[in-house]
């Protein structure tokens, strides 16, 4: 039994200090705090944490290489399951994954596997540690649609196994939510997901940004006339909802999505930008998932007031636990049970408040969750300059709508069946087939497609 | 990269490029526009495609410095490297799922508004080369701001031409000429008074005026709105306009909606929101001239 002692806890910018910047919060772990952490693991013989983990990382093994000081070794037995680590380690919902079920979360607190799993894939990223050597053509070629985790870890496997890649991405980056939705003080750009996607690069897959297939191209088209043996579509989910309440088109209310695409893919939070941000001084923020708290954390960055609205009680947040403790902790104020019932606007249509009612928690609803009930003549004011919706998303129906043969739900979700779609050779995987969902389930979803896709072209 | 390959000064403050673009070349369609980045920290900004070439892989815009992005894209010079060109975006206009028999019995009334005649340019094309019976009108302020005219002259059947201080064409405004041309029919004008459609593109206001004409004309109207945006696929809301009532994204409903259902007052406030940072920004770049302007 190794000795019992305390998880290591993780060095982060101080939060008055990082309210004003856009660097990463969390250090992450060195060399000495990893092995620390790494001797907790019980080694368990029937890992619980491996269960829970969407991919199946091997996780105690992974933690022992670690525990062992042999980091290169760690890195290769995560790269059997994960082509992301470095992302992976740092947005994923562990506490309702992996660390969620480690067997020391019974009594005290589970494993830090995600911050080991961030350590050691930043370590190989410094090591220049390659994860797979340059495999040899096999004359075939597959086409990726959308650059997201989903496409990305489907262009991967494919190019490990030999296949000409080509991914289309209609934005002028490729990264989709990695790179215009969280943000760069959660998920560097530069020193991650840039990094990632070079590794794709350097495996010779190649990626032509400013292509929207269904308008620059259809997939018909890349199967006919371009000669691609398959197509694979990992468009996620990108349509903001909104709340469909008075005043949602005034001056001042955006979508998450569009603020935190401003913020994070335009760059205009810098000075060196030519896109421009609504800098308010008061910002309310409605909803309680990851979306949610990148737009606020960025309001305040931005030098704002931020209040988060959200129907249900702290409990059923949607997100991470890590990211709702960071909020409070940079002075992040939360009215939670309260519900927006319309934004108010003044003369010139510009948002001076917004209107709320207070909710109390009902039965559960079909998602098991308690429900939100609204209490009669509770309604209050927030008075804010703006407004960010951060209700979720749904599905863009464009490529759907161009690719003939293709079914989706009546939400616009493609139907698949072990990710092939209704149509031949075209697969999909990622929040276009599940809806809003988590970087680790995308990926995982892309890797099973590249699976298939060679099952169905080499026969 | 996306190279430049003419480039053309058409008035002091609107240019007309040419661009390396084959896959967009091929598959652009009347109504639909472009998101061009100029440079590395550029904007994403959108311009219709007034021309396309599939033989040439090539697509032409027209700009109008209206501040520092669309600035940098008319400095450009030939032989340069736009960063980004993404399209064709947008639907294509309604027309082009008509059947060409049923184009050559249409008949369609253009109003462009100043940089509005580079999108109506390929509509009217379009229809003309099939056969439909096309009038347009292009006003201005002035004759400086007149584009494009020779070129129009060959895709219509009629053009007339009116500016606000009558330098060049009548004197007076779009919506007189429209009124004329559907009341009394005009001298160069074989049939006037029976248009099946009007589609009006330039500055919001036109456009809104242009529908209320419309309809006290009982003529039905499309209009092509020029919102702010983002992404331009549907992914940020920024270009969210109210169309009878309901939400529609321009980018990808639009960017042409019926003129009657258009809430063009939200639509012009909308367009407000970063006017304090585009004026300064305008100052920085030395393009205060800018802002007087409207
Ligand atoms: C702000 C924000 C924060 C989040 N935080 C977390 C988190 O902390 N942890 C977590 O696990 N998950 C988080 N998520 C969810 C997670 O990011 C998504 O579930 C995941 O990115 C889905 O991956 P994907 O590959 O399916 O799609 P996306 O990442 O959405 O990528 C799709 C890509 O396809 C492109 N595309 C779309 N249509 C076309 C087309 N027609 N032609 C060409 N390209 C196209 C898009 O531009 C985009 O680049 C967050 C999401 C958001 C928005
Ligand atoms: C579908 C569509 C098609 C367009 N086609 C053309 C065209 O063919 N030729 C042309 O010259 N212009 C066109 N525009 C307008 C053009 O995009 C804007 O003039 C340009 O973005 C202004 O940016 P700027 O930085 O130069 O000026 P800014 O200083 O940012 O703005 C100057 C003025 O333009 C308005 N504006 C700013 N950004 C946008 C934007 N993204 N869209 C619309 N208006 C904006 C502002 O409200 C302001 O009044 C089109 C716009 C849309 C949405
Ligand atoms: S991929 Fe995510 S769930 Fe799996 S081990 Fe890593 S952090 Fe945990
Ligand atoms: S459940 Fe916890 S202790 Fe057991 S192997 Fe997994 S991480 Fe280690
Ligand atoms: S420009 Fe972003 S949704 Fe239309």
């Amino acid at each position: 039994m190794p000795e019992r002692i305390d998880r290591v806890p993780v060095r982060e910018q101080d939060p008055k200090v990082r309210a004003t910047n856009f660097e990463e919060v969390c250090f992450g772990y060195d060399a000495q705090e990893a092995k620390r952490e790494a001797s907790r693991c019980l080694a368990c013989k029937k890992p619980r944490c491996v269960e829970a983990c969407p991919v199946s990382i091997k996780i105690p093994e992974f933690i022992s290489a670690v525990h062992k000081g042999d980091f290169e070794a760690a890195y290769q037995i995560i790269n059997i399951d994960s082509s992301l680590p470095a992302i992976c380690g740092r947005v994923c919902p562990q506490e309702t994954q992996c660390e969620g079920s480690c067997i020391l979360g019974i009594k005290g607190q589970p494993v830090s596997i995600g911050k080991l799993e961030r350590f050691v894939a930043d370590n190989a990223m410094v090591n220049g540690s390659k994860a797979s050597s340059i495999p040899a053509k096999n004359g075939k070629r597959v086409a990726v649609v959308g650059s997201g985790p989903a496409g990305l870890a489907c262009a991967y496997d494919l190019a490990k196994l030999g296949y000409d890649v080509t991914i289309f991405e209609s934005l002028h980056k490729a990264g989709g939510v990695l790179t215009y939705g969280i943000p760069e003080f959660r998920l560097p750009k530069n020193a991650v997901v840039e990094k990632e996607i070079q590794k794709l690069l350097d495996m010779g897959i190649k990626i032509e940004t400013n292509v929207f297939v269904g308008r620059t191209v259809t997939i018909d088209y890349l199967l006919d006339k371009e000669g691609f043996a398959a197509v694979f579509v990992g468009t996620g989910a990108g349509l903001p909802l909104f709340l469909g309440i008075d005043g949602e088109n005034l001056n001042g209310v955006f979508s998450a999505n569009e603020y935190l695409t401003r913020s994070n893919l335009m760059q205009a939070f810098s000075n060196e930008a030519d896109t421009p941000i609504f800098r308010a001084k008061k910002v309310c923020v409605v909803g309680g998932g990851n979306v949610a708290m990148d737009a606020a954390r960025t309001a305040l960055r931005l030098g704002a007031e931020v209040t988060v609205v959200y129907r249900r009680s702290e409990k059923e947040l949607p997100a991470r636990v890590e990211e709702v403790h960071h909020a409070k902790e940079e002075g992040i104020e939360f009215r939670l049970l309260a519900n927006p019932v319309e934004i108010l606007g003044d003369e010139s249509g510009w948002v001076k408040g917004i209107k709320c009612i207070k909710m109390e928690l009902g039965e559960p609803d079909s998602s098991g969750r308690r429900s939100p009930v609204p209490i009669q003549g509770s309604e209050f004011e927030i008075e804010t300059d703006c407004v960010i919706v951060a209700l979720g998303t749904k599905i863009n129906r464009l490529i759907a709508d161009t690719t003939p043969g293709l079914e989706t739900d009546k939400t616009g979700r493609l139907l698949t069946n072990q990710t092939a779609t209704s149509r031949a050779g075209v697969f999909a995987g990622g929040d276009v087939v599940t809806g809003a969902a988590t970087v680790i389930l995308a990926m995982g979803e892309g890797r099973k497609a590249a699976a298939a896709i060679h099952k169905y072209i080499s026969g | 990269m996306y190279k430049i390959i003419k480039k053309e000064q058409l008035t002091p403050l609107i240019y007309s490029l040419e661009i390396e673009a084959p896959r967009i070349a091929c598959s652009a369609k009347p109504g639909q526009f472009l998101i061009v980045r100029p440079s590395d920290n550029g904007e994403r900004t959108p311009l219709t495609i007034c021309d396309y070439d599939p033989q040439r892989g090539s697509v032409r815009i027209v700009v109008q410095i209206a501040g520092v992005s669309s600035n940098k894209i008319c400095m450009a010079k030939e032989g340069d490297l736009l960063y980004d060109v993404a399209g064709p975006l947008g639907k294509p206009s309604d027309f082009m799922e008509l059947p060409e028999k049923e184009l050559r019995s249409c008949r369609y009334l253009f109003v462009a508004g100043g940089v509005g005649a580079a999108p109506v340019y390929p509509q009217a094309k379009y229809l003309f080369e099939r056969g439909a019976y096309v009038d347009v009108i292009i006003g201005a302020r002035n004759k400086d701001l007149i584009i494009m005219e020779d070129e129009m002259r060959k895709v219509c059947s009629n053009l007339y031409i009116c500016t606000d201080d009558g330098s060049k064409g009548e004197k007076g405004v779009v919506t007189l000429l429209m009124e004329r041309l559907c009341n009394n029919g005009d001298a160069g004008n074989s049939g006037g008074g029976k248009y099946d459609m009007c589609v009006a593109i330039g500055p919001m206001v036109m456009m809104k005026f242009a529908a209320i004409t419309a309809k006290k004309l009982g003529l039905p109207i499309t209009v092509s709105l020029n919102t702010l945006m983002v992404d331009g696929t549907g992914m940020c809301g920024a270009c969210r306009v109210s169309v009878a009532g309901q939400t529609m994204f321009a980018c990808v409903d639009g960017p042409e909606f019926n003129g009657y259902d258009v809430d063009f007052d939200e639509a012009m406030r909308r367009q407000t929101l970063y006017k304090k940072q585009e004026q300064q920004a305008n100052a920085e770049a030395g393009l205060d001239f800018l802002n007087g302007r409207k």
